[in-house]
């Protein structure tokens, strides 16, 4: 059995020591917001938190995950997640949407670390994140309004 | 997801009616005769646009629109979302000319059918080229019956009311009646006919054309936000593999690696033994040519997706390359020189003008270059899935497809039903490119099901599946010879364009390009030369070659727009006059008059090709960019333009390139002529999208193959662009053109973005690059 703490509730799972935190989140718990795309941690479409920083759960075993994790479904439960979303409607940067979730995901965990990243350190941060769609330019400038509001609060 | 769950409120005993045949001119139709629905009835004319297409078109209201007591509008969608943003363009459509307030706008996503909602294969740019006539037509006979039905109530004069938003006022006296008020006496009355439909006027619209959201850095307006986007940024959205169907089993297949090789024995103990496996089973194959249907394989099917990655690893399994016979042997490096040598000799003449002999002896310098484009994998975020349930006679499918009618029948062909049992349940798509245009995952899923009754399974493709057996974009060589005068004026203009076919899927292979292959770019070549012939050597294909957004496009443009500028460099010009004085006076070139048959599936007397509107991109895009403006070393810009999905683009990059070979791409122009925009935003975002595509087919994207097998398989080797390459500003300029008819938006921004980068580096360099992806030849 291994025990999961995932949104702030406890899972107990029948599952192998060496499955991936996605597997486990998306077909065992069936939280279906964090997203499956290569497997190998090259996209960033299964970025989930582990105490507030951004992993990939395609290749975090389920025996290394012993922290709280934070899924896509509770960001707008952050304050910092629910300003990142709330850039990303304003600036409608979703295309076909499928990589969104890890793409706030990593912002997130990125302005947690660092409420003002300059241009250089979103990219940076953000380099790890795959788009096929191609909404990079609108993340980028999401990402800064979402700094920016900080601010300003 | 299922469109047929409620009762509609409004409508709904109305007999339905079609206008296939039967629409009749008159006064009506003035103000949407620009979208040219006026032209649907001839029978000669039918052939043309959605009428052409399987299925066809309708707009009766009964299909899309649904109004309930409580206000509450609901609008049907039967179009595939895959990040072009039709859920919500199809909703700003109908809920603009009805009136609808966009609060209580709720969009449902139609089942695959045909018959009730006319074409649904989101592919070839043409949803709201098709649609935006149709929906609006719909939508205004609803709001026409909603004005009767309040006329009605009040006992005054139907010209004395008017649809405001969301509600219908008597102007006499100021009455209203909200839309949820009228639905129920509305539903009785007939629908109006054609002859009787008055289109709001573009000053009345509130959504349709208007510039929203983020322009050039600018933040306008994010309003009418988009229908799935509070779902997407809280991961609440519904893509293929998350349909709640509750207890189900998930598979993955193993398929033979070359195509067309079969499975000769496998081994499955050690497979069994892994904790969650419940069946491994063998998967019927087709053969070549494939068409949509599944490779064959051996399924593992589990408890959990990772189980079952885990039994495909441990299975032990033999394939029979001898079905798949010289592609056992297809090795992309020996292919490629195969094709290379013989773009050095005459093939099939596809279009010919002038004496290109004689203009070439004639000729005071002549250039010769030969290009080529690589096979690449769409590679959707998403890889392809889909869920299946079948219980006796019947199948259910819930998959993220983008022609749920061919999804649809292959699957009720595959289980021997009726198509009529199969009802597919069309979820977002985690984008398409034309990789699920082909629903040869929902077959396998449906024959693993088929085992397992009435419990639902989720076949999952992984990365490596993906990669590994994708439709593949063709491979491409194309060889290209001008003679020029002594003024450097192109006098003469060969091309031989050698690639396999997509009708390879289909039929015996043709080893030749096929109409609507040729009509992408390249017998349209637009260049007003004296003498020019256009060849296609034969090229065999040995994969399964299928769309990729803007498909042959892709290699047309990427050749054609290269050598224009080496042309322009060979002749000491700048590349923008050059390329203008190659297309000539403005001029319409007839369709049939170069050999295009295809025309995207439209009327040529209707969308004809038109240089005028190729110049206007070009100056627009370089206008913008201030092309020629002073740059420093190391720096340069670049131009492409092409004509593609009847619509029209060009672009600029402002590229460096450092002393280490490094590429910085400081900024893309991008001028797009679509002719009417629905809604600019999302073409915008298109636009935007495109860019980073291109810069990926430029720089990156490359399956090769060694004996058969794809030599890439995940995102480590199968290079995409990432934030780092993105330019560090995109400007796209839509060009105002609303009096010509509507062209696509989707696919027409890719083609040109690879030449552009390409001409730009070589401003930048010198280096001349004639091999995609760039990968590392800036280091070497």
């Amino acid at each position: 059995m291994v025990t999961l703490n995932i949104n702030g509730e406890q899972y107990e799972l029948d599952v192998p020591d060496d499955m991936p935190l996605l597997w486990a989140i998306r077909d065992v718990v069936g939280l279906k917001g964090t997203k499956f795309g290569c497997g190998i941690a090259q996209c960033g479409a299964c970025t989930v938190h582990m105490d507030g920083t951004a992993i990939r759960s395609c290749t975090t075993p389920v025996s290394a995950a012993a922290g709280e994790i934070t899924t896509i479904e509770a960001m707008e439960q952050d304050p910092v997640g629910k300003r990142v979303q709330q850039a990303w409607l304003d600036l409608g940067v979703a295309q076909c949407g499928y990589c969104q979730g890890g793409q706030i995901m990593n912002a997130t965990s990125l302005l947690k670390q660092n409420s003002a990243p300059s241009k250089d350190e979103i990219i940076n941060a953000m380099a790890g994140n795959l788009c096929r769609c191609g909404t990079y330019n609108r993340i980028l400038v999401a990402i800064e309004r979402a700094a920016g509001g900080e601010e300003q609060a | 997801m299922t469109v047929d769950t409620k009762d509609p409120v409004l409508l709904a005993n109305v007999s339905r009616r079609r206008f296939m045949l039967g629409v009749a001119g008159g006064s009506a139709l003035v103000l949407a005769a620009r979208w040219d629905w006026a032209h649907a009835n001839t029978e000669e004319e039918q052939k043309y646009g959605a009428a052409g297409m399987p299925g066809g078109w309708t707009d009766d209201p009964n299909v899309f629109i649904q109004i309930d007591a409580d206000g509450t509008v609901t609008l049907v969608n039967h179009r595939s979302e895959m990040g072009q943003g039709i859920r919500t363009s199809v909703a700003m459509v109908m809920a603009d000319e009805l009136g609808a307030n966009w609060d209580q706008v709720k969009v449902q996503q139609a089942v695959g059918d045909h018959s009730r909602y006319g074409n649904q294969n989101t592919d070839g740019s043409r949803s709201m080229r098709h649609w935006y006539g149709p929906l609006r037509r719909a939508a205004a006979a609803a709001r026409q019956m909603l004005e009767q039905s309040a006329a009605n109530q009040w006992l005054v004069p139907v010209e004395e009311v008017r649809a405001g938003v969301h509600e219908v006022v008597h102007e006499p006296s100021g009455r209203t009646l909200g839309f949820g008020e009228l639905a129920e006496a509305a539903r009785g009355l007939e629908v109006p006919d054609h002859t009787s439909l008055k289109l709001k006027s573009d000053g009345d619209l509130r959504f349709l054309g208007k510039e929203t959201g983020i322009i050039n850095g600018e933040l306008k307006s994010a309003f009418p936000k988009a229908i799935d986007g509070e779902d997407i940024v809280s991961g609440k959205a519904v893509f293929g593999a998350d349909v709640d169907v509750g207890d189900r089993l998930y598979a993955v297949i193993a398929r033979p690696p070359v195509y067309g090789a079969t499975l000769k024995n496998f081994d499955d103990a050690a497979a069994l033994k892994v904790p969650g496996v419940k069946k491994v089973m063998s998967i019927e194959g087709t053969g070549q040519p494939a068409a949509f249907k599944p490779l064959g394989g051996v399924a593992v099917v589990a408890t959990n997706t990772w189980a079952a990655i885990k039994g495909r690893e441990a299975l032990s399994i033999d394939w029979d390359n001898g079905p798949a016979e010289d592609n056992s042997a297809y090795t992309s490096g020996s292919y490629r020189e195969a094709l290379e040598k013989r773009s050095q000799s005459p093939g099939k003449v596809i279009r010919e003008e002038g004496d290109l002999a004689k203009a070439m002896e004639s000729a005071a310098q002549k250039v010769s270059a030969t290009y080529y484009m690589p096979h690449m994998a769409q590679a959707p975020m998403e890889p392809p899935n889909a869920t299946v349930r079948i219980e006796k006679d019947r199948a259910e499918v819930w998959a993220p497809v983008q022609n749920p009618e061919a999804t649809r029948n292959t699957v009720a062909e595959r289980l021997g039903f009726d198509p009529a049992n199969v009802i597919v349940n069309v979820t977002l798509l985690g984008g398409g490119f034309g990789r699920k245009s082909k629903p040869d995952f929902a077959i396998e899923a449906a024959s693993i099901a088929q085992t397992f009754e009435g419990q639902p399974v989720t076949l999952q493709w992984t990365r490596e599946d993906d990669l590994q057996h994708s439709y593949f974009h063709t491979v491409s060589v194309d060889h290209l010879e001008a003679g020029l005068d002594e003024n450097g004026k192109t006098i003469g203009w060969l091309h031989r364009s050698l690639s396999p076919s997509i009708s390879s899927l289909f039929a015996p292979d043709p080893e030749h390009k096929v109409d609507f292959e040729l009509g992408m770019g390249l017998n349209t070549t637009p260049f007003n030369i004296p003498a020019l012939q256009l060849e296609n050597p034969p090229a065999s294909a040995h994969v399964r070659i299928g769309w990729f957004r803007a498909v042959y496009n892709l290699p047309h443009a990427w050749a054609i727009q290269s050598f224009a500028h080496e042309l322009s460099v060979a002749a000491g010009r700048d590349h923008r006059d050059y390329l203008l004085e190659l297309l000539g006076e403005d001029r319409k070139i007839p369709n049939p008059s170069v050999g295009d048959t295809w025309n995207y599936g439209e009327d040529p007397d209707i969308y004809t090709i038109n240089t005028g509107r190729m110049r206007g991109v070009i100056e627009r895009a370089t206008d913008e960019a201030r092309w020629g403006k002073e740059l420093p070393k190391g720096r340069g810009m670049g131009l492409a333009f092409h004509h593609s999905f009847v619509s029209y683009t060009a672009v600029v990059f402002d590229v460096e390139v450092d002393d280490a070979g490094e590429l910085i791409i400081h900024r893309a122009d991008i001028a797009f002529d679509c002719g009417p925009q629905a809604n600019p935003e999302r073409i915008r975002s298109q636009m935007e999208g495109a860019c980073v595509m291109g810069i990926g087919i430029a720089l990156q994207n490359e399956i090769s193959f060694q004996d058969g097998v794809a030599q890439q398989s995940n995102f480590d080797r199968y290079l995409l662009p990432r934030m780092t390459e993105a330019p560090r500003e995109v400007r796209v300029h839509l060009v105002d053109n609303p009096d010509v008819p509507m062209g696509g938006v989707g696919e027409p921004g890719l083609p040109p973005v690879a030449p552009a980068l390409v001409n730009a580096i070589y401003a930048a360099t010198g280096k001349r690059i004639r091999s995609l992806p760039v990968g590392d030849q800036l280091k070497a």
